[in-house]
């Protein structure tokens, strides 16, 4: 295979496909433009029937709002906060930076939104077990923190690579009572965990909801992944107006699947004055074809289920995809997305992991919050453009998660810290430590091995462990 | 059908080569055997060589398969070889060399793919290239012909054949909707699972079979799990086609070109039993 996508012809914006004069928001599937679908065996058409069916119901029942709504009140944290940050805005031109406080939620980061909404939906079709693919292992702890809560049994499937790379995430799955499978085929990574789910479901389907973690994957899940997460745009274009008095002007999020931005960007959409950001990883840089940006650097076609933007050779087979973010770290792209490029109305542009880190520390040393190396992406958008905008412009991030469970990769990063630090600290560290923590024990190893005692129902434990990533 | 015309071995009718196979060989007596093979499985030579083998020893109809990155509808045997195959430097155009030389024993030669490859090569463009090395059509795992209208026009417009999967979960109408679309046969999946071997073909495949052909199927054949004679004695009583994958591929990887056509053998004596 060769290492990147072949480049394409620039595209003009494409229609949307929409009738005449109807809002975005109003945008649902199966196609969004050009994009979208049910790309499945037939074997998966009648449980994506029934999901659609039930979903539909669901949503416009009001008893299931409001027993979500109440889930997100008294266990998510819901609403999350909009936090003001000056001295970071200092860096990006002095404009105001506001922070939609997704890392707050419990588990830490905005998956808790998509996750509860589909563990209900869940118990309301009447099956008992769910399956999730995990990446870093943030939308596989939301899973089963979910399953927990509601007594399903749930099964995570992550790529052997990344069960090794996240050993202390595996442990917190299992310590919620799921079954963590190592996928070991193809490139041991989340798209071959996203293989192995749908094997999975396509043999146990009676009984078996595919508890997907974001807005790609066949119809309806790209709509009802956002449907849950829209909540995000909603809160935080309300509590914008509260304290600037007009709406921003640019919301800037992470890109992976796409989760977290099309909850944040969904309530904007027909805002024609707030222009949309989408950060994709950029890897090492998309001209050195290492990297996960698949609307920049990819080209339309087809995976796990949906035909959108994808990283792929000239023969059609997928590329592995490269971030220092595992949560990004995903050669597709949801098809909302897609079609939000390709009409122009977002935009969506790289960030490499060089960028991401700098942002990251400097959230850090500016604002006292650690965010996920994932939103540390929509950070150092935020930078670009506030120095953009200058001392008016109002930059909207969505705070995706929190970054406790990026402490390793950024200590390595930053050089933070000693050998004498790596061998006091080093009979800290528990077997299932060892396989994911390498160099940074002296920060992690406190928070990680001695605090399995706590109980699974404290929302706080899990989430200071922090395995919760921007997406995925 | 001007296009078709041109292509060596198709008849340029609109009739389908696969239908025709299959029903040269019901008139035999029993059903049909489909053998598949992927294409660069332990190489590309030799997979031809195996292909042909399957054939000389008794095959119907083959199916080619073209190795995907991400095979959702198969278990592991099938995910190693194609894997295997993707790492030996399998390229799309070599699956159409390979058709061509297996097509080149008369059997009806079926291309079995995922959608991406085929969406990238361009749809039109594949079938007529596929058309032009003498395959029959193709068998899409992935895509359901409520998705398939650029598939759709392009096979008609290259006289090829289209197995679209009907599997135990389909309703009655998507039953009827599916055989409406396929041309060729409609592949029955037995079981609700992913290609491999299994020691009892589902209990649902006949009736299955039943319920599609009710629906306006022409032909069915049916696939997932059959790897003994005796598992493809029992579905040739009821189908028109039985459908062999995994078993013959383990039989490529253990003892090459040979085990390949012994396998083919017994499985040709029980279809025809």
């Amino acid at each position: 295979m060769s290492t990147d996508t072949p480049p394409r012809e620039p595209l003009a914006p494409s229609p949307t496909g929409l009738p005449e004069g109807a809002d975005l928001r109003s945008a649902a599937g199966p196609y969004f433009g050009d994009f979208g679908g049910r790309f499945v065996p037939e074997a998966l058409v009648a449980a994506l029937d029934e999901l659609d069916a039930a979903f539909t119901q669901a949503w416009a029942d009001p008893s299931f709002r409001a027993e979500l709504d109440e889930l997100h009140r008294s266990y998510t944290g819901r609403p999350s906060i909009l936090t003001d940050a000056p001295r970071f805005g200092a860096h990006a031109g002095g404009a105001r930076v506001l922070l939609k406080r997704e890392d707050l939620n419990h588990t830490g980061s905005h998956k808790i939104n998509n996750v509860l909404g589909q563990a209900l939906l869940t118990k309301r079709m009447g099956k008992r077990r769910v399956i999730a693919e995990t990446g870093a292992g943030q939308h596989g702890v939301a899973t089963a923190t979910a399953a927990a809560l509601m007594d399903l049994e749930c099964v995570v499937y992550m790529g052997e690579r990344d069960t090794e790379r996240q050993a202390l995430n595996v442990a917190r799955m299992r310590l919620l009572g799921a079954e963590v499978v190592p996928v070991s085929t193809g490139s041991r990574t989340l798209k071959d965990a996203l293989n192995e789910a749908m094997r999975d479901w396509v043999a146990n389907v009676d009984d078996t909801h595919y508890l997907l973690g974001t807005v790609a994957g066949p119809h309806p899940f790209p709509t009802m992944v956002r449907e849950l997460h829209r909540v995000i745009g909603e809160e935080a274009r309300g509590q914008v107006l509260d304290v600037v008095g007009r709406l921003p002007d640019v919301v800037v999020a992470c890109v992976g699947g796409g989760s977290n931005a099309m909850g944040i960007f969904h309530a904007f959409l027909d805002d024609p004055d707030v222009a949309l950001l989408g950060l994709e990883a950029g890897g090492d840089g998309v001209a050195t074809g290492r990297h996960a940006s698949s609307i920049t650097g990819g080209a339309p076609g087809v995976l796990h289920g949906t035909r959108s933007m994808l990283l792929q050779d000239e023969d059609g087979q997928t590329i592995e995809s490269h971030s220092i973010s595992a949560g990004l770290d995903y050669p597709g792209v949801g098809p909302e997305h897609a079609w939000l490029a390709a009409t122009g109305r977002a935009q969506y542009r790289p960030v490499t992991d060089d960028e991401a880190m700098q942002a990251l520390r400097l959230l850090c040393r500016t604002e006292g919050i650690i965010p996920a190396i994932e939103t540390a992406h929509a950070l150092a958008g935020a930078l670009q453009e506030g120095r953009r905008l200058g001392p008016e412009g109002v930059v909207l991030v969505n705070l995706s998660g929190r970054g406790d469970k990026d402490v390793d990769t950024a200590a390595r990063w930053f050089d933070l810290v000693s050998e004498e630090d790596l061998v006091a600290s080093e009979d800290l560290r528990t077997d299932v430590a060892d396989e994911g923590v390498h160099d940074g024990p002296d920060v992690v190893a406190g928070g990680a091995p001695q605090d399995e005692g706590v109980p699974p129902e404290g929302p706080g434990s899990r989430a200071d462990r922090g395995d919760d990533r921007g997406d995925r | 059908m001007s296009a078709a015309a041109t292509a060596p071995g198709a008849t340029g009718t609109g009739t389908s080569r696969t239908g025709a196979a299959i029903d040269a060989a019901r008139a035999r007596g029993g059903a049909a055997l489909v053998g598949y093979l992927p294409v660069g499985f332990p190489d590309l030579a030799t997979s031809v060589e195996a292909a042909r083998a399957m054939v000389a020893e008794g095959v119907d109809v083959v199916e080619l398969g073209l190795p995907y990155s991400d095979p959702v509808m198969d278990g592991p045997v099938i995910q190693a070889a194609a894997q295997a195959a993707l790492e030996g430097g399998l390229r799309v155009r070599d699956v159409l060399t390979a058709v061509e030389q297996v097509a080149e024993t008369g059997a009806a030669v079926l291309v079995m793919t995922y959608w991406n490859p085929v969406v990238r090569y361009g749809v039109d463009a594949w079938a007529r290239d596929l058309a032009a090395a003498g395959g029959a059509g193709l068998i899409t795992p992935d895509l359901i012909p409520d998705e398939g209208a650029d598939w759709l026009a392009a096979s008609e417009a290259h006289d090829l054949d289209r197995v679209f999967l009907v599997a135990p979960s389909s309703t009655p109408d998507r039953l009827a909707s599916t055989a409406a679309s396929c041309r060729g046969f409609v592949y029955a999946a037995s079981t609700m699972g992913v290609t491999g071997v299994r020691a009892a073909v589902g209990s649902a495949a006949a009736g299955l079979v039943e319920a599609t052909r009710a629906a306006g199927a022409e032909r069915v054949c049916v696939g997932l799990g059959v790897s003994s004679a005796e598992q493809a004695a029992e579905v040739a009583s009821f189908a028109d086609g039985v459908i062999v994958g995994s078993a013959l591929v383990r039989a490529l990887g253990d003892g090459g070109v040979p085990a390949v056509g012994s396998l083919a053998a017994e499985l040709a004596a029980g279809v025809h039993r």
